[in-house]
């Protein structure tokens, strides 16, 4: 889907392309920081306790969660920067590009750069010609974590456009309901490998946050029922 | 949250710190990979080894061999592996008692089997295990068409009737030896959780299966090798070689010192003393060697050093040469070097200045302490070398008076032994002797194999010591040893032309028990520690291995000299300086002698050592085949064994699913990825119908 995403909305604009990369470089400077923070957290702990181990993952993903935020919200500050930038250079005083577009395309990049961290390892380790299971876990380990993946992927794309909408419009609930979200979503993941723990309630906030995205963006009930039919 | 100017201009210069702290501290090793596969990190592998004409040993394929894991511990089980079982290739987890050559067979003739894993068998098989030949280094020694016709390819004796002739097989599967029982266990775990049939039906995916690597890269023989490797030596920028001759050192010392690099006068009489100081397994880098290797040369050092003690050393009308050679169970690469070095006048001495050959080989595992002295019938036909014979036959016995140790000829009608006195007998009737603890066949039932260890010897120690203790334990091993050093030494001085009476001339058991226990249970022991140079005492590994590898000298032959420079050398008032620089004293005699700096035994109660300076005789000579040497790689009159090179080698154990789940997530891949750009597509297209308000968001361009 991401590929599907990129190459039919993004990949003929370049102003685009360049959001998407600096999105996607933001959220990667975000892990880094939060990836530092626990890693020092785990060097300085004893190795061999098993619930500060957990317990200090939990913070470090809490953490990381929080962090990708921040940044989600300093990228916003940035391209409001860009746009007035860019409506100077324009010819008729108009932006080239709006927020609302701008705010899609980073959710992109972030959903992008979060996908391949996720997969790379992965994929890596699923050329051998062993699979997951010798120790006891779950066969279904890279089909549930392909799964898993694209549902971030779109949820930080629909998060992109809600973070943005809420920061235009000084609406605060929608940016808590965005950290809210994902919060869940991340702590959902602690549920593996009881995998309808952490996938069923993705989905369903993938399928909520859809919806809001698609309303906000000035879509609505009757739109989308003439787009079904008229297919 | 409040607003934020652009990033300043630090903040690159902090992502950099970021990026190289992370960069610099060490990874902890994927935990996926860890999730997926279990190392087995306590295996020794079975290498190729290539000759004038042949490829011996083992080959996998480059990117690893895997296989669905089966445990054979009996002779039926083999026929899942064979026949039965629905998903071959197999990877067999073979009980060690059941490495023999019927099995082996069975499984190199089918395709059905990727590898092979050996538990070692504990305790060792009672019937004997060799892979070694019924007829050790036959067609190199001196018996052949030519010379006694009638005791070649030991047609008169079988000298090791247990003798399977595995390691001289060549398999195209890789086969491991599994040294750690633990390792063992979790692969029989592994086993019984997923792959054992039940209710008669085949065992369900997922499979445990196991993957073994080690890829060889010599093939044919060692005239191919060799010929690629100078091709690639010559004309490329980056060689890639692809096979080594087996080569290491001798290590040689006379009673008396001589000009090392000068010549012998032809007048002066040697009498060498020789054992072989190598052993050879199934597997690389395992020879324990305790009854072919160790037994020996340990006899021989303690002979040497009961010698040295005594007075009139330097008034003996012959000098004697102790010589351990290296690389004897691969047809002799030790013994013929020096033998062609002594014919092409490049050592000090030449095979007119040999008055006679004494050979200690196996010697401790005799039945009624009685040692077997052969000689070889063929040369004794010619009468003065019979006299000679009959001479130091007599010598010995007389020696063996008084001990607990009964010399006893072997007879006219036996041949010699494989034994390095052959290859001095094929181009100089010398008189000699070859002493062991058996008269026709071996006493060793496990001659070159994995479990020629301490216990085959019968060395046994009490519970409950410490290292030091059980360094310093003397064993009834040693004890017996430490009499046949005692004869060796009498007689040796006998022959030497010594005149006074032998019976103050005592090989030391302590000295033969520490020396066992270095050479065969644990290479670092404080004693070594403190004889051997200060820079190379990384070498002191943890089980001693005699095997003569590739890269030289290994561990064996460096301990040799210096125990042998300990036990046969003095101690000499020189400074570091002074004795890493010998030339620079005047009085050092830098041909005679050789000094070593010794980094000395620790203090009790500190952690410094004292070293000090060893003169001694010992001297190392260099044992390459001489057909390297004259690049004859296809000789057959000198050895050309050589060991392929290999770039990795290793042992997982992971599970494996079936066909039908990895289809499934292919085919499910690719519809969402089709149905993804599918819907895209036409959200895209549509999206005006979509989105109403002019000003939207998402998958529109204005």
């Amino acid at each position: 889907p991401a590929l599907g995403l990129f190459l039919f909305t993004i990949a003929r604009d370049p102003l685009r392309i360049i959001i998407l990369i600096a999105g996607a470089f933001f959220w990667l400077v975000s892990l880094l920081l939060s990836s530092l923070i626990w890693f020092i957290a785990v060097k300085a702990s004893d190795p061999r306790d098993e619930p500060l181990q957990k317990g200090l993952l939990i913070f470090g993903v809490m953490f990381s969660v929080l962090l990708q935020e921040a940044f989600r919200f300093l990228y916003y500050k940035l391209l409001r920067k860009a746009i007035e930038g860019l409506v100077a250079l324009s010819e008729d005083g108009c932006s080239p590009i709006s927020i609302q577009q701008m705010a899609y395309v980073a959710g992109v990049g972030f959903g992008l750069m979060s996908g391949a961290f996720s997969m790379i390892n992965l994929l890596a380790d699923a050329l051998g010609p062993g699979t997951v299971g010798i120790h006891g876990d779950s066969q279904l380990y890279f089909l549930t974590s392909a799964f898993m993946t694209m549902v971030l992927i779109f949820l930080h794309t629909f998060w992109g456009i809600l973070f943005f909408h809420g920061c235009e419009h000084r609406r605060w609930w929608e940016i808590m309901a965005v950290v809210v979200m994902h919060l869940t979503v991340s702590g959902s993941t602690f549920c593996n490998p009881l995998y309808v723990g952490s996938l069923v309630p993705s989905y369903l906030l993938m399928a909520a946050a859809a919806a809001w995205a698609y309303l906000l963006s000035g879509g609505s009930a009757q739109n989308l029922r003439r787009f079904l039919l008229c297919k | 949250g409040g607003c934020r100017a652009p990033l300043p201009a630090w903040w690159g210069l902090l992502r950099g710190l970021l990026l190289a702290v992370l960069a610099a501290v060490s990874c902890q090793g994927n935990s996926v990979e860890r999730k997926i596969y279990i190392p087995l990190n306590k295996t020794a592998p079975c290498v190729r080894l290539l000759n004038a004409t042949h490829q011996i040993g083992c080959q996998s394929s480059i990117s690893g061999d895997t296989g669905v894991i089966h445990v054979v511990e009996k002779e039926e089980d083999l026929n899942w592996v064979l026949a039965d079982g629905p998903h071959p290739p197999y990877m067999i987890l073979l009980d060690g008692n059941l490495f023999n050559r019927r099995v082996m067979l069975q499984l190199k003739g089918t395709s059905r089997v990727s590898g092979l894993a050996v538990a070692i068998a504990k305790p060792s098989p009672p019937q004997g295990f060799s892979p070694g030949l019924k007829c050790p280094n036959d067609g190199f020694g001196v018996y052949s068409k030519d010379y006694g016709p009638q005791f070649a390819h030991c047609n008169k004796t079988v000298w090791n009737p247990v003798g399977s002739g595995l390691s001289y097989e060549d398999f195209d599967f890789p086969i491991f030896l599994l040294e750690d029982a633990n390792e063992t266990q979790v692969i029989k775990q592994c086993y019984q959780d997923h792959n054992v049939p039940r209710d008669g039906s085949g065992p369900e995916y997922p499979l445990c299966a196991m993957q073994l690597f080690s890829h060889m890269h010599a093939v044919t023989s060692t005239v191919t090798c060799m010929r690629r490797s100078s091709l690639q030596s010559t004309f490329s920028i980056n060689p890639e070689v692809v096979c080594d001759p087996l080569l290491d050192y001798n290590v040689w010392s006379t009673l008396q010192p001589i000009n090392s690099s000068g010549k012998v006068d032809p007048e002066k009489e040697v009498i060498i003393v020789a054992t072989r100081i190598d052993s050879h397994s199934f597997f690389w880098n395992i020879a324990p060697g305790a009854e072919s290797a160790v037994s020996s040369f340990v006899t021989h050092l303690a002979a040497a050093e009961a010698l040295h003690k005594v007075s009139d050393v330097h008034l003996l009308q012959r000098n004697i040469m102790f010589t351990f050679f290296q690389g004897e169970t691969f047809d002799y690469i030790g013994s013929s070097r020096m033998v062609y070095d002594m014919e092409k006048d490049k050592f000090p001495l030449r095979l007119d200045n040999i008055h006679s050959f004494v050979e200690l080989n196996q010697v401790a595992l005799r039945n009624d302490s009685i040692l077997w002295m052969h000689t070889d019938p063929v040369s004794r036909m010619n009468e003065s070398v019979e006299v000679q014979v009959r001479n130091l036959l007599h010598i010995l016995s007389n020696s063996s008076m008084g001990a607990s140790v009964t010399l006893q000829e072997a007879g006219y009608s036996q041949p010699l032994p494989p034994s390095s006195f052959q290859r001095f007998l094929r181009v100089r009737h010398i008189p000699g002797v070859v002493l062991t603890d058996h008269k026709t066949a071996f006493q060793n039932r496990y001659y070159q194999s994995m479990y020629d260890t301490p216990e085959n010897i019968r060395m046994q120690y009490p519970e409950g010591l410490s290292p030091e203790e059980t360094l310093e334990y003397v064993t009834d091993t040693a004890k017996s040893l430490a009499e046949v050093a005692t004869v060796v030494a009498r007689a040796l001085y006998r022959l030497a032309g010594g005149a006074n009476n032998t019976s103050a001339i005592q090989a030391d058991p302590k000295t033969v028990s520490r020396m066992l226990y270095g050479f065969l249970i644990k290479m670092n022991n404080s004693w070594f520690q403190s004889i051997i140079k200060p820079d190379i005492k990384g070498i002191l590994g943890d089980v001693p291995q005699h095997y003569v590898a590739v890269s030289s000298p290994v561990n064996t032959t460096y301990l040799v000299q210096y125990v042998l420079a300990n036990l046969t050398g003095t101690v000499v008032n020189l400074t570091k300086e002074e004795c890493l620089n010998p030339e620079k004293t005047p009085s050092s005699e830098k041909e005679m002698y050789e000094y070593a700096w010794v980094q000395g035994s620790l203090d009790p109660n500190s952690t410094s050592r004292v070293p000090y300076c060893v003169r001694s005789t010992v001297h190392l000579s260099k044992a390459l085949s001489p057909a390297f040497e004259l690049r004859q790689w296809g000789s057959t009159e000198y050895s050309t064994w050589t060991e392929s090179r290999w770039k990795e080698i290793r042992a997982r154990i992971f599970l494996v699913a079936s066909k039908e789940l990895e289809i499934i997530t292919l085919v499910v891949g690719i519809a969402i990825l089709i149905f993804s750009l599918l819907a895209t597509y036409f959200i895209n297209a549509k999206a005006d119908v979509l989105f109403s308000i002019p000003r939207d968001p998402g998958a529109v361009a204005y």
